[in-house]
C-alpha cells in the first residue's frame, strides 16, 4: 500500500495531502444538507478521507485504472460545468468601468469540491470584489467566507454616513439598500439555514464600526480588507464557541470552524487595485510588453514554507524552544500546508477550549475520532491567522487582466505560463512569433513537424469561450511541449473520484480583464 | 542565383528619390527577390535622361506587367501607332515578377482554355521572335485526381479541350510515375497529361514582349503613375500622370491589383471589380537529385497544390481553404514588396506537398514567397470596354493565371481596340457582365474569399456561390423562402431554383455535389408537372427592365435601327426580338411591349442589365426627347404558368383572358385585386401557356397572396428556375449568354421569323443577315434528344459537351435539361459541318436529319437524336394558337 501511494507521489512529484488533521467529512453535496443523518460521517468515509489523514496508509480501494475514453465534446461538457463569465455593462456604447469583466471556472478533483469563488460589485461604494477560496479538511469553511467575507469587505469599506443609514433601516425595520450585486453561476449556492446567523454577526459588525468610526470618515481600502478578515475569522471563532440552540446550525458552525479555507481576493476600483491574500492563493496579474508579449506580475505572496518571511514569522511568534516544531516537514506544526487560513480553529484555540466546545458540542462529534485529535508539539496557541497580507498595485494601461487561483492551478501551471495562454487567448492573436526561414538550412520534413505543432496549439484555443475554462484545459491537458493534447486530458478528467485527487488538485480561476482604454484615460 | 533582398532595398522605388531614378524609357531591371535570375540590358536604354513623356498618343496603356506589355504587343502588332505604356515602377515588378511562371490550359471554360493555349503559343515563339530568353520550357503537366468525382471533371475537361483541338490523354496512376519521379500516386485514381503545357521565367517573357513592343513602336515609360483618366461627353480624352498629361483616345487599365482604385480614380467612375488575395508559393534548395528542368507540372486540386520544377528544386504554391484578402482599403494599406511570409497558413498545402511528395522531406527550404494575386467575383478575368466611358478599356482580374491569360487576353483585347470586338465569344469575360453592384469592397472581400478556393475546388454542374448573396432580392423573398425556397444567384439577385416540400429533407450542401442525378430531381419534376397540368407562379423579378420614351417617334426609330424584328406595332403588342450587330450576332435577346405610340417597355436577361444598357446608349442619338430608363428594380415579375393560369387570373379581373379577348403577345394593363396598374402579358418564356405579370413593388406581395389564395382551388404551387429550364429547354428555346451569343445570328438558330426581312426598315446586321441568307448558314443550333441514357445511373450532360455526328465531331453542347415530358435528356448545341475546302460548309436538313449523332460526356459517348424543332405538338395541350409556338424564349435558363 505504502509504495502505491509513494509511486503516485514520485509520479507527480509533489505531495498532494496538504492536512494530516481531523476534520468533519463533508461528504454530501451540499453542506447545509437536509439529508444529513447521525453518523453519516463514519459510514460514508471514504479512501478519500483515509488519504487525506495518512497518506502514508495508501488505499483501500483497488486502483484500477479505468481506461475509457471521453470524446472532445464530452470533455468540453465537464470542463464548461462550471464556467461563468460577467461583462461589466456599458452605458451608452461606452464601458466607463476599468473592469471588462471577468470568467471564471472551477474543476473538482475532491468529491465534492472543497474550493469556492465569489464575485461582487459594491453597490455602496465603487469597486468590484473577486475571491477564490481554497478549503481543506472539508468545504465548510470555504462556503462560509464565499457567503460571507464580501459583507464584511464592503460593511469595512462603508463611510460612517452609510453606516448609520444602514443601522437605522435595520433598526426601523426598513428595507436595505442591497450593499453587493452578487455574480454568481448557479452552482454557487448559499446556504438559507445559517442567513439570519450570519446576518446577526455582521450586524454586530457595523455597529461595532459605527461606534469607532467619526463624522465623515471614509476607511481606508487596505485597512478596511485586513479589519474584515480578522473580523469574519474572529466571528466563525466565536459562532463556534457559542453554539446555537439549533441542533444542526450548531453543527454546521463547528464544522466551518474545524475546516479551514484559505482566501484570495482582488478589490478593484478605478485604477486602484488591493490583493488581499490569505494563505497560498495567487493572484498574477497579466502585462503586456510593448512587443506583444506578455509577462506575469505577481501581486501576492504565498503564506507557506516555501516563503522564507512567512517561516520567520511564524517561528518569531512561538517560543525559541518550538523553532523545529511549528515548522517541520515544510508544514505547520507538522501538519498544515497554508500557513495563514481562516477556520481551523484546532490550529488556533488553547486544548482546553477545543476540549469544552468538543464536549458540548452535538453527538455527531463525539463520534468522530479525529476531531479529538490535538496537533502534537501544541503549546503556545494560535499558531494561526487570518490576517491577510494586502498589496496594492496602481492599474497602467499594459496590464491587462488579473488571475486569481487557487493553488490547483500554479502548481500544474507556471505563472509565466498562464499569463501567455490567457494573454493569447485574450488578444486572439498567438503570439506565437511567426516563423522566418532566414539564413537557416531547415528541410520541408522539421517544417511540417513545427508547423503542426504551432497548429495544435492554437486549435485548442478556438474551443473555449471562456478564458478560465481555456485555462483549465491546458492546466489538465498540456503536454511536455506545452500544448493541449486531448488524450492526456481525456484520460485526467475521467479519473474515476477517488483517484482525481491524486493526480491534481481542485483548480478554480477567475480571470479579470481590464479596459486599457479607461485606464489610460484615468492615469491622466 | 543573386542574393537580391540587399539589391531590392537599394533599388526599390520607394527608397529611391524620383528625380534620381532612371525615369528613361526604361533602363535595366532590377532583379528585386531573385526568383528568376536572368541577366538583362537593354541596348536602347537611355540611363540618365529621362525621355519626356509625349504631350498626346492614341492610346495609353496603364500597368507594365505580363498583361499591359502583352496588350501594348498585341496593338503594334495589328498597326496602332501612338502606343504609350506607363508603369508607376518597374516593368513586371507586380505580381509578375513573383508569380509562378506556369502557363496552363487546364481552366475552367473553353475561351480560358483558348487564351492559354495561345499563350503558350506565343511565348514558345517569342525568344526567337526577340532574341530575350524567356526560360520557356515545354514540360507538359499534369491535374491530378484522388477520388472519381475529380477524375470525371477531368475527363470532361479533356473532352472540352479535343473540342479546341488541345492535346491531352486521360492517363492512370501509373502512367504518372514515368512521368514526374516523385509523385505518391497510391492515393490516385488517374490523372489527365496536358503535354502542351510549359513554364517560363515570367519577368523574362515580360521583358521580350516589351522589346518586341519597343521594336515595333511602342513608348514604355518606368516610374509614372496615372493619376486619373480625363473623360469629356463619355469619352476618354486624356490622362493625367505624375509626370504631365497625356492626351489620348483609348485608355487600356491593366493596373493587376490596382485596376479597382484606378477606375475609381477616373473623372467618370469605373468599376473594376476584383480584390487581392494574398498568395503563396514555396521554393527548395536543388535537391540531392535535382530536378530535370522539364519536369512536368503537378496540379493534385485535391490537395489544393502546384507542383513545378525549378532550378533543381520545386516551386509549390497552392489554393488555400482560408485565404487571406488584401489591399482591401487600398495600396497603402500594405507595401507590395515587403509582403510577409506566412508559414502557419501554408501549412496545409505543406502537408499535401509532403503527401503528394514524401520524398521532399528532406529537401531544403529556400524561401517562402508571398505574391497578392487579384481576383474577380465569378473566377473569370475582367476584359473589354467599360459601359460608361467610352475608350476606357480593362484587361485586369486574371484570378491568378495572369501568365496563362495575359497572350490570349492582350489579343483578344487588340482586336477588340482594333475591330469593335474580338475574334471569338468573350462574354464570359467581358466586364459588362458586371455593374456598380458588384464594387462594394465588403461584397469583394468576401466573395473572393469564396472564389480564390474555388479555383482548385470541384466544381459541378449547378454550383452557386455562397458568399455576398441576398444582395437584390424580391418583395417576395422572405415569402417564398419560408415555403422552402432554394435561392441561387444571378447578377446579385437571388432567384429560386426549386422549392422543397415541408416534411422533406435535401442532403446538405457538400453531400449534394454530384455529376449524376441531382437529389432535387423528384422536386422539380413535380413543379414541372404542375406547370403542365395546372398552375404555378415563378418569381423572375430579376430580369432586366427598360423603358424607353420621347416626344415624338424618336425612341421607334432607335428600336428599328437597334432591334431585329419589327417594332411598329399596334400599342399593346408584344415583340420578340434580338438585337444585333454588325456581324448579325445576339447583342440582346428581348421582348419589347410598346406601351404607347411613343413608349416601349423592354425586357432582357438578368446579366443584361450593363451590357444591354450601353449597347443601347451607345447607339442613342443625343436627343433631350429621347429617354431612357432602367426601371427594373420598379417591378415584381410574376410568371404565372400552366393551363389553368387564364382561370386565376380571370378570377382576379374584371378584364376578359379569353385567347379571343386577349391573344397572344399582348400586354394590357390592368387591376389584378385590389392593385391597379399591373402589366400583364400573355406570354411566358417557356412555352407553356400563361402570363407574365409587372407589378410595382409596392403591390407585390398583395397581388402574390391574391393569386396564391384564389389558385388554391386550380392546385396553384410555387416552382423554381430549375423547372423553368426543363420546360425551356424542351421546348427547345434558346437563352442569351447560355446558347445564343454575339456570334450567332438569328438563322442559325432558327429564328428567321422574327426578323423584318420583308420590311425595307433598315437594322443593324441586316447586311450580314442577308448576306447569310444567301450564302446559307455554317453552323445551326438543335435539340438533341439523349438516347439510351440512364438518368439513374449515367452521367449527366452539363454544357460543353462535344457533339460527333458519324463518329467525327461536330460541335459543342451549350446546355441541357431533362425533359420530364419526354423522360429523356434534351441539349441544345450548336453543330457544323465539316470544311471539305477550307471554308465553313453549309449546314443542310440532311446533315442534321441524316447521320448519327452522340454526345460526349466525360468521354462516354451517347448516341441522340438531332431535332430542328421542338417536340411540342407531341405533347402540349393544343389550346392556344400556332402562333404560341413562336413565344419568347430568352431569360429561361
Amino acid at each position: 500500500m505504502a509504495t502505491t501511494s509513494q509511486l503516485f507521489r514520485a509520479l507527480h512529484g509533489r505531495d498532494f495531502s496538504r492536512i494530516w488533521t481531523s476534520s468533519f467529512s463533508c461528504q454530501t453535496h451540499l453542506p447545509c444538507c437536509q439529508s444529513f443523518q447521525p453518523g453519516a460521517c463514519l459510514n460514508q468515509r471514504s479512501p478519500n478521507i483515509e488519504r487525506r489523514w495518512y497518506p502514508t496508509r495508501g488505499f483501500r480501494t483497488s486502483a484500477v485504472q479505468h481506461s475509457y475514453h471521453l470524446s472532445p465534446p464530452q470533455v468540453n461538457s465537464i470542463l464548461k460545468a462550471n464556467e461563468y463569465s460577467f461583462k461589466v455593462p456599458e452605458f451608452d456604447g461606452k464601458n466607463l468601468s476599468t473592469v471588462l469583466g471577468f470568467d471564471s471556472n472551477q474543476l473538482p478533483a475532491n468529491a465534492p469540491i472543497e474550493d469556492r469563488r465569489s464575485a461582487a460589485t459594491c453597490l455602496q461604494t465603487r469597486g468590484m470584489l473577486l475571491g477564490v477560496f481554497d478549503g481543506h479538511a472539508g468545504c465548510a469553511c470555504a462556503q462560509a467566507l464565499s457567503e460571507r467575507l464580501f459583507y464584511y469587505i464592503a460593511v469595512a469599506m462603508l463611510p460612517h454616513e452609510t453606516l448609520v443609514e444602514l443601522e437605522n433601516a435595520v433598526e426601523s425595520g426598513r428595507p436595505l439598500h442591497p450593499i453587493l450585486q452578487w455574480h454568481k453561476h448557479p452552482n454557487d449556492y448559499f446556504s438559507k439555514e445559517a442567513s439570519r446567523l450570519y446576518f446577526s454577526s455582521l450586524r454586530t459588525y457595523w455597529q461595532e464600526l459605527l461606534d469607532l468610526s467619526n463624522p465623515g470618515e471614509t476607511p481606508d481600502v487596505r485597512e478596511a480588507l485586513i479589519n474584515a478578515f480578522k473580523r469574519l475569522d474572529n466571528d466563525i471563532s466565536l459562532e463556534a464557541q457559542v453554539g446555537d440552540p439549533n441542533a444542526f446550525l450548531h453543527y454546521w458552525v463547528l464544522r466551518v470552524a474545524f475546516s479551514g479555507a484559505t482566501a484570495c481576493v482582488a478589490h478593484v476600483d478605478g485604477n486602484d487595485l488591493h490583493i488581499a491574500n490569505t494563505g497560498d492563493g495567487r493572484a498574477v496579474l497579466g502585462v503586456q510588453e510593448p512587443d506583444g508579449s506578455f509577462s506575469a506580475l505577481t501581486l501576492s505572496n504565498d503564506h507557506n514554507a516555501q516563503n522564507e518571511d512567512e517561516v520567520r514569522r511564524v517561528r518569531s511568534e512561538h517560543p525559541p524552544n518550538e523553532a523545529k516544531t511549528v515548522v517541520k516537514q515544510d508544514r505547520l506544526l507538522g501538519l498544515l500546508m497554508p500557513f495563514r487560513a481562516f477556520g481551523d480553529v484546532k490550529f488556533k484555540w488553547s486544548i482546553e477550549l477545543q476540549r469544552r466546545v468538543l464536549e458540548s458540542g452535538p453527538d455527531q462529534l463525539h463520534q468522530n475520532e479525529h476531531t479529538k485529535f490535538i496537533p502534537p508539539n501544541y503549546h503556545t496557541p494560535p499558531y494561526l491567522t487570518a490576517e491577510p497580507e494586502v498589496t496594492y498595485h496602481r492599474l497602467r494601461p499594459q496590464d491587462r487582466f488579473l488571475v486569481l487561483g487557487s493553488d490547483g492551478l500554479w502548481e500544474t501551471l507556471h505563472r509565466q505560463e498562464v499569463v501567455r495562454i490567457v494573454g493569447e487567448y485574450l488578444t486572439g492573436v498567438h503570439q506565437q512569433q511567426p516563423i522566418t526561414v532566414g539564413g537557416y538550412r531547415v528541410t520541408l520534413g522539421q517544417m511540417h513537424g513545427l508547423l503542426l505543432e504551432r497548429k495544435a496549439r492554437i486549435s485548442s484555443t478556438f474551443e473555449d469561450q471562456n478564458a478560465a475554462t481555456h485555462l483549465i484545459r491546458h492546466a489538465v491537458g498540456n503536454n511536455e511541449f506545452g500544448t493541449v493534447d486531448h488524450e492526456r486530458l481525456s484520460k485526467m478528467l475521467s479519473l474515476p473520484e477517488e483517484l482525481a485527487r491524486m493526480y491534481r488538485d481542485d483548480i478554480t480561476i477567475i480571470i479579470v480583464q481590464f479596459n486599457p482604454h479607461v485606464i489610460g484615460g484615468q492615469q491622466n | 542565383m543573386r542574393s537580391c533582398v540587399r539589391s531590392s532595398r537599394a533599388l526599390s522605388p520607394a527608397v529611391l528619390p524620383r528625380l534620381l531614378s532612371d525615369t528613361g524609357c526604361w533602363g535595366p531591371r532590377s532583379d528585386r527577390r531573385g526568383l528568376w535570375n536572368s541577366p538583362r540590358s537593354f541596348t536602347t536604354a537611355t540611363e540618365t535622361q529621362p525621355t519626356p513623356l509625349p504631350g498626346q498618343a492614341r492610346v495609353v496603356i496603364c500597368g507594365g506587367g505580363i498583361v499591359g506589355t502583352s496588350v501594348a504587343y498585341h496593338l503594334a502588332k495589328l498597326g496602332w501607332t501612338e502606343i504609350v505604356l506607363l508603369e508607376q515602377g518597374r516593368l513586371g515588378a507586380g505580381t509578375t515578377r513573383l508569380c509562378a511562371g506556369i502557363v496552363s490550359v487546364a481552366k475552367s471554360i473553353s475561351i480560358e482554355s483558348k487564351m492559354a493555349h495561345y499563350s503558350n503559343a506565343l511565348y514558345e515563339r517569342l525568344e526567337e521572335e526577340t532574341g530575350v530568353k524567356t526560360g520557356f520550357v515545354k514540360t507538359g503537366s499534369l491535374c491530378l485526381a484522388q477520388n472519381q468525382d475529380r477524375f470525371l471533371s477531368l475527363k470532361r475537361l479533356a473532352s472540352r479541350l479535343k473540342v479546341i483541338g488541345i492535346n491531352c490523354n486521360v492517363i492512370k496512376p501509373k502512367e504518372v510515375t514515368k512521368l514526374h519521379p516523385l509523385v505518391n500516386i497510391h492515393d490516385l485514381v488517374g490523372a489527365l497529361h496536358l503535354p502542351g503545357d510549359g513554364v517560363v521565367s515570367p519577368p523574362d517573357v515580360n521583358h521580350a514582349l516589351a522589346v518586341a513592343a519597343a521594336n515595333h513602336g511602342v513608348q514604355i515609360h518606368e516610374r509614372t503613375s496615372v493619376n486619373h483618366v480625363l473623360v469629356e461627353k463619355g469619352h476618354v480624352t486624356a490622362v493625367e500622370t505624375d509626370r504631365g498629361p497625356i492626351e489620348c483616345e483609348f485608355f487600356v487599365n491593366c493596373a493587376g491589383q490596382w485596376a479597382y482604385e484606378l477606375g475609381q480614380a477616373s473623372e467618370v467612375k469605373v468599376s473594376v471589380p476584383l480584390h487581392g488575395c494574398e498568395h503563396f508559393y514555396l521554393l527548395t534548395k536543388p535537391l540531392q537529385e535535382p530536378l530535370q528542368p522539364n519536369t512536368p507540372v503537378v496540379m493534385d486540386m485535391d490537395g489544393r497544390i502546384y507542383v513545378r520544377a525549378w532550378q533543381g528544386g520545386i516551386l509549390s504554391g497552392g489554393f488555400e481553404k482560408n485565404p487571406k484578402p488584401i489591399f482591401t482599403e487600398g495600396r497603402n494599406q500594405l507595401d507590395f514588396q515587403n509582403m510577409q511570409e506566412d508559414w502557419d497558413h501554408f501549412e496545409p498545402m505543406l502537408s499535401a506537398l509532403l503527401r503528394r511528395m514524401p520524398s521532399l522531406d528532406s529537401c531544403e527550404i529556400h524561401q517562402l514567397v508571398n505574391c497578392p494575386e487579384s481576383f474577380t467575383p465569378d473566377m473569370r478575368c475582367l476584359m473589354g470596354e467599360t459601359p460608361g466611358v467610352h475608350g476606357y478599356f480593362v484587361l485586369a482580374g486574371m484570378n491568378s493565371s495572369g501568365l496563362s491569360f495575359a497572350g490570349g487576353a492582350g489579343k483578344y483585347l487588340a482586336e477588340w481596340m482594333t475591330y469593335g470586338y474580338p475574334s471569338d465569344n468573350v462574354w464570359p469575360l467581358d466586364i459588362k457582365r458586371f455593374g456598380n453592384l458588384q464594387s462594394s469592397r465588403t461584397f469583394l472581400r468576401h466573395r473572393v474569399m469564396e472564389v480564390m478556393p474555388l479555383l482548385y475546388e470541384l466544381k459541378v454542374p449547378r454550383w452557386d456561390f455562397q458568399t455576398g448573396r441576398q444582395l437584390r432580392t424580391s418583395p417576395l423573398y422572405d415569402r417564398l423562402d419560408t415555403q422552402g425556397a432554394r435561392w441561387m444567384e444571378k447578377h446579385g439577385f437571388e432567384r429560386a431554383k426549386y422549392f422543397v416540400p415541408p416534411g422533406k429533407d435535401l442532403l446538405a450542401l457538400d453531400q449534394s455535389k454530384t455529376f449524376y442525378k441531382p437529389d432535387w430531381f423528384d422536386i422539380v419534376g413535380a413543379e414541372v408537372k404542375c406547370c403542365k397540368e395546372a398552375v404555378c407562379v415563378i418569381d423572375m423579378s430579376s430580369f432586366t427592365k427598360f423603358e424607353l420614351t420621347s416626344s415624338g417617334d424618336q425612341a421607334l426609330e432607335l428600336l428599328q435601327h437597334l432591334c431585329a424584328n419589327d417594332l411598329d406595332v399596334p400599342v399593346g403588342h408584344i415583340v420578340h426580338t434580338g438585337m444585333l450587330n454588325e456581324r448579325g450576332g445576339y447583342e440582346n435577346d428581348c421582348s419589347v411591349v410598346r406601351l404607347s405610340k411613343n413608349s416601349f417597355f423592354i425586357i432582357s436577361p438578368t446579366d443584361q442589365q450593363v451590357h444591354c444598357w450601353s449597347w443601347i446608349k451607345k447607339h442613342m442619338p443625343n436627343d433631350p426627347h429621347l429617354h431612357l430608363e432602367d426601371v427594373s428594380w420598379k417591378y415584381t415579375a410574376l410568371n404565372l404558368i400552366g393551363p389553368r393560369a387564364m382561370d386565376v387570373l380571370s378570377e382576379l379581373s374584371y378584364v376578359s383572358m379569353t385567347p379571343e379577348h386577349f391573344p397572344s403577345l399582348f400586354c394590357k394593363e390592368m387591376s389584378v385585386g385590389y392593385a391597379n396598374g399591373i402589366r400583364v402579358m400573355s406570354m411566358t418564356h417557356t412555352g407553356e401557356p400563361g402570363f407574365m405579370l409587372y407589378i410595382p413593388i409596392e403591390y407585390a406581395l398583395h397581388v402574390y397572396n391574391e393569386v396564391m389564395s384564389v389558385g388554391q382551388k386550380y392546385g396553384i404551387r410555387n416552382a423554381g428556375y430549375y423547372a423553368l429550364r426543363s420546360l425551356r429547354i424542351e421546348k427547345f428555346f434558346a437563352f442569351w449568354g447560355q446558347d445564343l451569343d454575339s456570334f450567332t445570328t438569328p438563322l442559325e438558330c432558327g429564328r428567321e421569323f422574327r426578323v423584318k426581312f420583308d420590311k425595307d426598315t433598315d437594322f443593324l446586321g441586316r447586311d450580314a443577315l442577308l448576306r447569310q441568307r444567301q450564302e446559307g448558314v455554317t453552323r445551326r443550333f438543335i435539340m438533341l434528344v439523349l438516347e439510351d441514357h440512364d438518368t439513374e445511373l449515367d452521367l449527366w450532360p452539363w454544357w460543353g459537351e462535344p457533339i460527333y455526328r458519324n463518329g467525327e465531331l461536330a460541335g459543342v453542347t451549350t446546355s441541357s435539361a431533362y425533359s420530364y415530358t419526354l423522360e429523356r435528356h434534351v441539349c441544345l448545341g450548336f453543330v457544323s459541318p465539316p470544311s471539305l475546302d477550307g471554308t465553313p460548309a453549309v449546314v443542310t436538313p440532311d446533315f442534321i436529319n441524316r447521320g448519327d449523332y452522340e454526345v460526349d460526356i466525360a468521354g462516354q459517348r451517347f448516341p441522340a437524336k438531332a431535332k430542328l424543332y421542338p417536340f411540342s405538338s407531341l405533347f402540349t395541350q393544343q389550346r392556344r394558337r400556332k402562333d404560341d409556338m413562336e413565344l419568347s424564349n430568352f431569360q429561361a435558363k
